[in-house]
């Protein structure tokens, strides 16, 4: 078994030495010079994550890529996620199509929604129409993905009528996936249209999902699909050891969700509710190598997962911290993961 | 002819299968539907919610006493009033325009009670809405467990929400009983219970100092 493992940012906003946040254009400089050490740290694939806030200031996630890829050789590059029901199809496939060719064929695409909300009256959608937006822009998208003139008519945008869409990729589409919150719904279509299954475990007890990932396979039999990988997306945080990293991660994972929680007017989380998802069945994976790579090991055994993308980083956390956190991951953690598994 | 204690889930989405599969732990009969037919969601119910049977939604809510709405609430006015006549409804859906976009229809007044408006002839309960996708299975456990949690249950008619206490009470947590419906926007989003699992005492608490309960 061939398993990959990447690493996730939404952009964070880092803090400073002083506690203070640092601008957004530092943020993003210190997410280039991230990208490039998760390559020379070991890691597979590199995500950055769409959001259009000023603790997640990474709205063009595809240009910092595109950074990352003129100073690395062999790190895989893509979107974790591509908000695409509150995009163009077409731009989405133009922007990660020119950034295969400037990689050299490292692109991916996770298409999904993430936690991200505020694109929607950014660019003029109605969040209400998301799941119509969303069914219709992934059909495109996998036709886009095929290569070719393509003909599509639909509601979302202008029709195209045998339309050449550039640059083409020089060997066949890079990989596509669609990332999944828990919906069966989503995973049936995802094997429909033929993209491989990001499952996003942010929330409770990742076990959950093995049934998912079941479903998947069975549903790309059912629609004559050969079998396609199934990831897993989850944060956490890496230090020397566990109470390090709870201790560097807890603040700050309890005011975003706090700020979040204000915002979309849910209950804040407790002590006791971070220290269940930081346990052996809770989907946060914080601590000590050792700890997180047990964890990675056995969900993914249990889910059938062959991907694993650790989402890393919070706002107020400091570059260097998340220096630390990508170098044991790399190091330490990764390899004992394969080792475990076998 | 229609079972009181007889379920039909509608909507496959993150919530439905949840509710539903926990239902048929419990022993409850269960069928589940979406908006399109039996075949859509075949796979789904054989290998998400064994047990439950995959049905056109009309079918599925003339052989059921209870009925539990799980779609999205934009999609809600798809569906004909006239079907859940004489039905026990469960609303699980919520009004959450931070999360889902606004919908006019629901910015004034509690989106239970406005369901219930348009569902004249159905005695809607509001219940299952509070509690998140991703922990209310994982959350549920059977009476007396020293560490279960509680749930609210919210609707005018008493005998409707007896029968629902006793659904919630059988998936796994102590019902906290309102006799209004309108007394069921403290679980809506934005109040004390919303997205927490808290034990009885705590979730009383919680409610008894949100000033929507004083109705």
């Amino acid at each position: 078994m061939t398993y990959t493992f990447g690493l996730d940012t939404f952009g964070d906003r880092n803090g400073g030495a002083d506690g203070q946040p640092l601008s957004h254009a530092q943020t993003i400089r210190n997410v280039v010079e991230e990208g490039v050490f998760a390559e020379r740290a070991g890691v597979d694939f590199f995500g950055i994550g769409e959001h259009h806030t000023g603790y997640f200031p990474m709205p063009a996630g595809d240009v910092v890529l595109a950074a990352i890829a003129a100073r690395t050789g062999r790190i895989r590059l893509g979107s974790a996620v591509t908000v695409l029901s509150s995009d163009d199809p077409v731009r989405v496939f133009q922007r990660y199509s020119t950034l295969n060719a400037i990689s050299g064929g490292r692109a991916e695409v996770i298409l999904g929604r993430g936690s991200s909300i505020e694109s929607f009256p950014l660019f003029g959608y109605d969040l209400a129409d998301y799941e119509d937006l969303f069914e219709e822009k992934a059909t495109l998208f996998a036709e886009l993905l095929k290569g070719g003139p393509v003909t599509w008519d639909g509601k979302t945008r202008a029709p195209l009528l045998n339309q050449d869409v550039v640059p083409h990729t020089e060997s066949g589409p890079f990989p596509a996936w669609i990332g999944v919150g828990g919906n069966p719904q989503s995973v049936v279509r995802a094997a429909r249209l033929g993209f491989s299954l990001m499952l996003a475990i942010i929330g409770g007890p990742p076990g959950r999902f093995a049934v998912f990932s079941e479903l998947f396979q069975r549903a790309l039999e059912k629609f004559g699909r050969p079998p396609l990988p199934v990831g897993v997306h989850s944060p956490g945080h890496v230090a020397a050891t566990d109470e390090q990293a709870k201790a560097e991660f807890w603040p700050r994972w309890r005011d975003i969700i706090s700020l979040v929680a204000d915002e979309r007017g849910f209950a804040v989380p407790t002590e006791e509710s971070f220290d269940t998802e930081t346990g052996p069945h809770g989907a946060l994976y914080v601590g000590s190598p050792e700890t997180v790579a047990q964890k990675i090991a056995a969900n993914l055994r249990a889910l059938g997962a062959t991907r694993f993308d650790l989402k890393y980083g919070m706002p107020g956390l400091t570059h260097e911290q998340l220096i630390t956190n990508i170098e044991l991951y790399g190091h330490q953690v990764i390899p004992r993961v394969r080792e475990l598994l076998g | 002819m229609a079972e009181l204690s007889r379920l039909a889930v509608l909507g496959a989405g993150h919530v439905g299968p949840v509710i539903a599969r926990l239902a048929v732990r419990a022993g409850y009969p269960v069928a589940i539907a979406t908006s399109g037919g039996p075949d859509d969601i075949a796979l789904i119910t054989e290998l998400v919610i064994p047990g439950a049977q995959p049905r056109w939604a009309a079918d599925a809510v003339a052989d059921a006493g209870i009925v539990v709405l799980a779609i999205p609430l934009n999609r809600f006015v798809d569906i004909d009033p006239g079907l859940l006549n004489g039905k026990i409804v469960v609303d699980a859906m919520n009004y959450w325009p931070a999360s889902d976009g606004v919908l006019k229809a629901f910015e004034e007044g509690g989106s239970s009670e406005i369901v219930a408006n348009r569902l004249a002839g159905s005695s809607v309960v509001k219940a299952l809405n509070h509690i998140g996708y991703h922990e209310l299975e994982d959350r549920a456990r059977p009476a007396a467990a020293p560490d279960r949690r509680a749930a609210g249950v919210a609707g005018d008619d008493p005998v409707a929400v007896t029968a629902i206490a006793g659904l919630v009470d059988q998936i796994g947590y102590d019902p906290v009983r309102f006799e209004i419906l309108r007394a069921g926007r403290v679980l809506e989003p934005g109040g004390p219970v919303f997205g927490t699992v808290l034990t009885l005492p705590a979730f009383e608490r919680a409610v008894r100092n949100d000033a929507r309960s004083l109705t």
